[in-house]
């Protein structure tokens, strides 16, 4: 019950994106074309998962012990940086379809701010490390769903007339902000 | 007095939120209202003018290949630093800003300007080029900040503008709002550049 609780507030109540304002840049840099969505929310989830695992580990085993919580921020940004690279390599050797698949979102995602947010997020409510993967997955794949409902849209908005000054960035986050408007709606969904 | 253009590039030919549109999730995030924003553009300010000068202090020493890492750790030390000093100074402003304050580190600006300008410019140069942007990015969530607060909660800075049982229109301090405002303001810095031109 208590993993349902999480997966559905991190999904839809309190979508990372659309409630919680992390990874607006690969939201509204890569929300073109439906396609390229689901290949970076793959990403994403991949490797926000990852991340909260190896992050756990670091925080209460070598952190805390030590007492150094305040290198939180420096440590856990360079295990995304270096998991990131990990999975690059391995990706290209073993499995090179999906390298192929998802190689060029990759690097874009060590300044995706919602996978160290996440980290943070997760080691701030205390989750123990389950609760802490299955955190990370639910928020990518809330991510998920905003990045390829906002890549819909984004499509027909190409046959439309938007106004000049509208042009790009400005129509994007005006539709971002419908989105997020009629993401309010679940807000009373669970307490 | 040529370098003087360095100091304000930023604050409007490229000003960071509007012109370039980098650091989207802070200027989104915290500009409830105009004191937060301010906050905010101040810690990034410091962060900012920090790691260009440290970066473009260092840019002899540190090799290609790794550079992207060791701007990392230069700007993850300066983001603790502003962590600490934020939390036991000023608590009431840390827990308004929240997990913010930590993820100035993947803050596309520092990043942008350590790799687009501090690693190759001199140390001044470098100085001028962090003030600049820093600056501008903090106007910018001012601005934003000024603009929520008195449309969602009727205020100023603090300020009350209107009397106790006025209705606002709350949708500004809320997600929605952010995204709206941020939209439209975009708009129309595009149409004062399309004018300029």
């Amino acid at each position: 019950m208590e993993f349902i609780k999480i997966i559905i507030i991190a999904i839809i109540v309190n979508n990372v994106v659309l409630a919680q304002f992390l990874g607006i840049c690969p939201f509204l840099g890569v929300s073109n074309k439906v396609s390229t969505s689901i290949g970076m929310g793959a990403a994403v989830v991949f490797v926000m998962a990852l991340a909260n695992f190896v992050t756990f580990f670091i925080y209460n085993y070598i952190l805390l012990p030590f007492g150094i919580e305040f290198m939180r921020t420096i440590s856990f940004i360079l295990i995304i940086a270096f998991l990131v690279q990990i999975v690059e390599i391995i990706l290209k050797k073993s499995a090179p379809s999906l390298y192929q698949a998802l190689g060029i979102y990759l690097p874009l995602i060590t300044t995706n701010c919602a996978v160290l947010g996440v980290a943070i997020l997760a080691v701030q409510k205390d989750f123990n490390l389950i609760e802490s993967v299955v955190y990370a997955a639910a928020t990518a794949i809330g991510f998920t769903i905003a990045l390829i409902l906002l890549a819909g849209m984004r499509e027909q908005m190409e046959m439309t007339k938007v106004p000049k000054g509208m042009r790009g960035f400005p129509i994007s986050l005006v539709t971002a902000g419908l989105l997020s408007l009629a993401f309010m709606g679940f807000s009373g969904l669970i307490k | 007095m040529s370098n003087f253009k360095y100091l304000t590039n930023g604050l409007l030919k490229e000003n960071p939120s509007f012109v370039l549109v980098l650091g989207t999730c802070p200027a989104l995030a915290v500009t409830t209202s105009g004191i937060n924003g301010v906050g905010m553009g101040a810690a990034t300010l410091f962060v900012l003018v920090c790691s260009n000068v440290l970066i473009s202090l260092l840019k002899n020493l540190i090799p290609d290949k790794v550079r992207i890492v060791a701007f990392i750790v230069v700007i993850a030390s300066f983001v603790t630093i502003v962590d600490l000093v934020m939390k036991a100074f000023v608590p009431g402003l840390y827990s308004a800003l929240g997990i913010f304050i930590p993820l100035i580190v993947v803050n596309c600006i520092i990043l942008g300007r350590a790799e687009a300008f501090a690693q190759k410019n001199t140390v001044v140069r470098s100085l001028l080029d962090g003030l600049g942007m820093g600056i501008g990015f903090t106007i910018a969530l001012a601005i934003m900040g000024s603009i929520r607060e008195i449309l969602g909660s009727g205020s100023f800075f603090g300020i009350k503008l209107l009397s106790e049982n006025a209705t606002t229109i709350l949708l500004f301090i809320l997600p929605p709002g952010a995204f709206l405002t941020y939209g439209y303001l975009i708009a129309i810095s595009n149409r004062i550049k399309a004018k300029l031109n």
